[in-house]
């Protein structure tokens, strides 16, 4: 197999195992900081209860993020050297300002989280917890900044085909980052609201759950009515954005195979490259000029404008699809539950099935929002300035293929820990929690 | 500027690493030596490591950031070069890192096997990482000699961590873990000891051009004084070990110290050895750097951060200062 195609396979796999435990993260270091913040200020227990049973979630999700993590780092130069050659300038400080704020503080703080209640004051506790939360916020901010720059670089020059920095503002200000920022900051958000409300929901169908868990599913689906439909509009900004300046990517994720006025939108269909249609397409006239215009008769450049160019069309057009259909999907579940439970009703068995079968729908989300936005790049790894086959190591194949398949068992092996574990902890019942305090971790010699 | 930023950056590199090897080399330490423990010994052990061992992996990745930031080209060659140790290295890291956590999440039936992958994988870590570093002195030229020297350090290096290991439990534990931990030191000190006097011996035999700047007078001279130290902290280890009574009565911390020392003198040895080259006999520090404008860019980072970030790492320290006994989240 083609090593260059086998390296991405490799990285791919990698990044998107990597990317299922920041989405829960960074959006969970919030809630714990809300939680423990509540418990602070003197509110009931059950927020003492909540924080110390999601907790436990957090630091196994925590260690699942930052193992992969660290596989990350070593990717770029394992398999793009040429990347970090060629764009290393603008890369690496970026990674290197990720590492600097935000990895040490919160891995540092993440110790005193966890085992250090009983060995600092409240307030010092709550603010380890803070802590915490922003250094998933800010390592979130650089890793995409620098993402962002990949898409849409500004602020450079060439130099023997080495990009150097003109200025660093134009850089991590990129036209794309404050779009994708606040996208994947709200994916983060909903993808750990609909865990909580999940889980939440598995313990009470399984009757394991206290008082307090009623509350924490309905935090996780309030938070969820917030957060869709501002999703929905962060990401059509975020749709203009990229018409602007990856037009390709657009047409790609519309399928919109000719440059035409009065562009429809297919809702489903089949796009097929080598008849460069789609078969089988559902399609809603105007309404893809409509989106992307704002105007009925407004003109959408299609795929025939970047001949050989363009990424691959099925794969971005259905992950996009996939992206759009959960985020409807959780828009609607998460009305329905809210009103539901208004006032402390008790949620309905109906209500709590569903909520147990999105439990991980953001990772769904997340995952095909990437796809889109990174298969959408292709054959670009920095759009119109590298292209990911200049950059490739040149591996043999068999290497390749023999530790892909390693990383492959390993992190099936580990999802499936992952969730086995998480079910273990969510069916212990409340009160084996501990309201009360446990004996100490750590004790004074 | 052009030519002080690469030396900068290279002693900003060489810190972390050290840095990393001492830290990360403590608790992969306590990992391998967890299957000798008894049961409810192993909760303690792991509980001593808990709160420390996400921060102390952190430096490997500033280390590799560095790597990446200020030589770019370097970054490059050393990590294709080294792509299956790495890998193996990785997938050890992972393993360890999740088994430390699954091992009291997954239900009691599976503890046993997140125990031994909390061994594997910190084993399997230990020794790439080892094996690296033994490329990466031999220049990355492969060859049986360097193949050899890179088995060489795959057995010091993990040796080296397993006494920091027991060293660390010294200071962190008591009781009848804490004769096990002198036990263990006493099996793991000499093994040590010889292969750091056989590295010390190949390195000049594989690597003409370290022989050069050793054995050369009045080099050798200037330089006595590190292979000195460093018998001086050997034989404080033995001493140690020989008084039980003294580590006992809280002197635990000194056996610590003193291989701390050795991992410093040894990589002051090194980096005389090699500077100023990155990719050893092929690329030095300031053909390989990173243009001189990114380099000022991360320069006012490190500045401003890393003394946060050291200041911040011994207030942790401090918190958790003192014994461990088993872990709970509370
Ligand atoms: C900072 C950089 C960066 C970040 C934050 C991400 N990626 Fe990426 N991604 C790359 C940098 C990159 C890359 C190095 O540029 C690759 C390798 C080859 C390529 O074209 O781009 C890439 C490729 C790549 C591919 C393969 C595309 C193809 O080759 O057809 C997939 C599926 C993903 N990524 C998925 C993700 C996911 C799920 C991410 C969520 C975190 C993610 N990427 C974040
Ligand atoms: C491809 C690029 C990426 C690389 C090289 C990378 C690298 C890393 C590394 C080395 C760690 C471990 C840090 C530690 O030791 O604490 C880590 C963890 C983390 N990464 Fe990434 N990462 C990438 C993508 C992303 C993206 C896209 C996000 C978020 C939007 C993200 C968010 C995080 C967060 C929040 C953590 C902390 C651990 C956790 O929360 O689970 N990373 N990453
Ligand atoms: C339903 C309305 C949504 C719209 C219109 C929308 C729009 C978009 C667009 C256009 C992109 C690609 C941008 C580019 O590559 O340039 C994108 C990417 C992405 N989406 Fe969405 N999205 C929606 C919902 C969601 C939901 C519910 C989630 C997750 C919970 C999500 C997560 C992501 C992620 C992680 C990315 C990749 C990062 C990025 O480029 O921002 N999206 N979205």
């Amino acid at each position: 197999m083609d090593p260059v195609l086998l390296a991405r396979i490799q990285f791919a796999t990698n990044i998107s195992f990597h990317i299922l435990f920041p989405a829960i993260t960074i959006g969970l270091a919030w809630v714990l900081f809300y939680f423990r913040w509540r418990a602070w200020r003197g509110g009931e227990a059950l927020w003492d209860q909540a924080y110390t049973f999601w907790v436990k979630v957090f630091a196994l999700t925590f260690a699942m993020g930052v193992v992969s993590g660290i596989t990350m780092s070593f990717q770029f130069g394992t398999n793009w050297p040429g990347f970090m050659e060629r764009a290393g300038n603008v890369a690496g400080p970026l990674l290197g300002y990720e590492v600097l704020t935000a990895f040490f503080l919160e891995a540092s703080f993440l110790g005193i989280m966890l085992f250090g209640r009983n060995r600092v004051s409240p307030r010092m506790h709550l603010i380890a917890t803070l802590l915490v939360a922003v250094g998933t916020t800010l390592s979130a901010f650089w890793i995409l900044s620098l993402n962002s720059w990949m898409q849409t670089p500004t602020g450079y020059y060439l130099e023997d085909g080495v990009v150097m920095v003109e200025s660093w503002w134009a850089v991590i200000f990129n036209p794309s980052f404050p779009y994708r920022l606040v996208h994947m900051l709200l994916a983060s958000l909903l993808t750990c609201a609909f865990l909580i409300a999940g889980v939440s929901a598995w313990r009470l169908r399984r009757g394991v759950g206290g008082p307090g868990t009623r509350r924490v599913l309905r935090t996780g689906l309030l938070l969820a009515a917030v957060g869709a439909p501002l999703q929905v509009l962060v990401g059509d900004f975020h749709g203009l954005n990229t018409l602007e300046h990856q037009p390709a990517k657009v047409a790609a994720m519309e399928a919109i195979w000719e440059t035409q006025a009065g562009a429809p939108f297919t809702l489903v269909g089949w796009p097929d490259a080598s008849e460069r249609r789609n078969h089988f397409a559902l399609e809603i006239p105007y309404a893809a000029s409509l989106i992307l215009t704002h105007e009925l008769e407004g003109e959408v450049r299609g795929l025939n404008d970047f001949e050989g160019l363009h990424p691959p069309v099925p794969m971005v057009f259905w992950s996009f699809r996939v992206m759009l259909g959960v985020g409807v999907l959780m828009l609607l579940v998460a009305w329905w539950g809210s009103w539901q439970t208004r006032g402390g009703r008790a949620p309905s068995p109906a209500l709590l099935r569903a909520l147990s079968w999105m439990t991980f729908s953001g990772w769904v989300a997340v995952l095909a929002g990437w796809y889109v936005t990174e298969i959408g790049r292709q054959p670009w790894i920095v759009q119109d300035v590298l292209s990911v086959a200049e950059v490739a190591a040149d591996h043999a194949s068999a290497t390749l293929a023999g530790t892909l398949f390693g990383y492959v068992l390993l992190y099936a092996l580990l999802l499936a820990a992952y969730i086995g574990a998480l079910r273990q902890m969510s069916l212990k019942p409340a009160a084996s929690l501990g309201l009360s305090p446990q004996p100490a971790t750590v004790q004074e010699a | 500027m052009a030519y002080w930023l690469p030396v900068i950056y290279m002693l900003i590199m060489g810190l972390a690493l050290l840095i990393y090897v001492v830290l990360d080399g403590y608790d992969l330490g306590v990992g391998m030596l967890m299957p000798l423990a008894e049961e409810a010994e192993k909760d303690v052990m792991v509980a001593s490591i808990g709160p420390f061992w996400d921060a102390n992996e952190t430096w490997i990745v500033l280390g590799v950031g560095v790597l990446l930031i200020a030589f770019p080209e370097a970054h490059g060659i050393i990590l294709t070069q080294l792509y299956l140790p790495v890998t193996l290295m990785l997938m050890g890291l992972i393993l360890r890192g999740v088994a430390f956590d699954l091992r009291v999440k997954a239900g009691d039936h599976r503890r046993q096997l997140w125990n031994r992958a909390f061994f594997v994988g910190s084993l399997v870590a230990a020794a790439a990482q080892g094996w690296m570093l033994g490329a990466w002195v031999t220049g990355l030229q492969g060859g049986p000699l360097g193949l050899a020297f890179s088995a060489l350090i795959a057995i010091t290096l993990p040796a080296l961590y397993l006494l920091l290991g027991a060293g660390w439990l010294m200071m962190k534990t008591e009781g009848a873990l804490l004769e096990r931990a002198i036990h263990w030191a006493r099996i793991a000190v000499w093994p040590m000891a010889l292969c750091l006097l056989l590295v010390s011996i190949a390195t000049p035999v594989v690597s003409p051009v370290i022989a050069g700047k050793w054995f050369t007078f009045p080099n050798i001279l200037l330089l006595a004084p590190i292979p000195l130290a460093s018998a001086i902290c050997l034989a404080v280890i033995a001493v140690l070990l020989r008084q039980p009574e003294l580590i006992r009565r809280g002197r635990g911390w000194l056996l610590f110290v003193a291989t701390v020392l050795i991992c410093v003198l040894a990589t002051l040895g090194l980096a005389y050895s090699v500077f100023p080259d990155v990719v050893i006999g092929r690329l030095d520090i300031w053909e390989a750097a990173a243009s001189v404008k990114s380099l000022q860019f991360v320069l006012v980072g490190v500045v401003i951060t890393l003394p946060v970030i050291l200041f911040y790492t011994v207030y942790v320290y401090r918190v958790f200062h003192g014994k461990a006994t088993e872990l709970s989240y509370e």
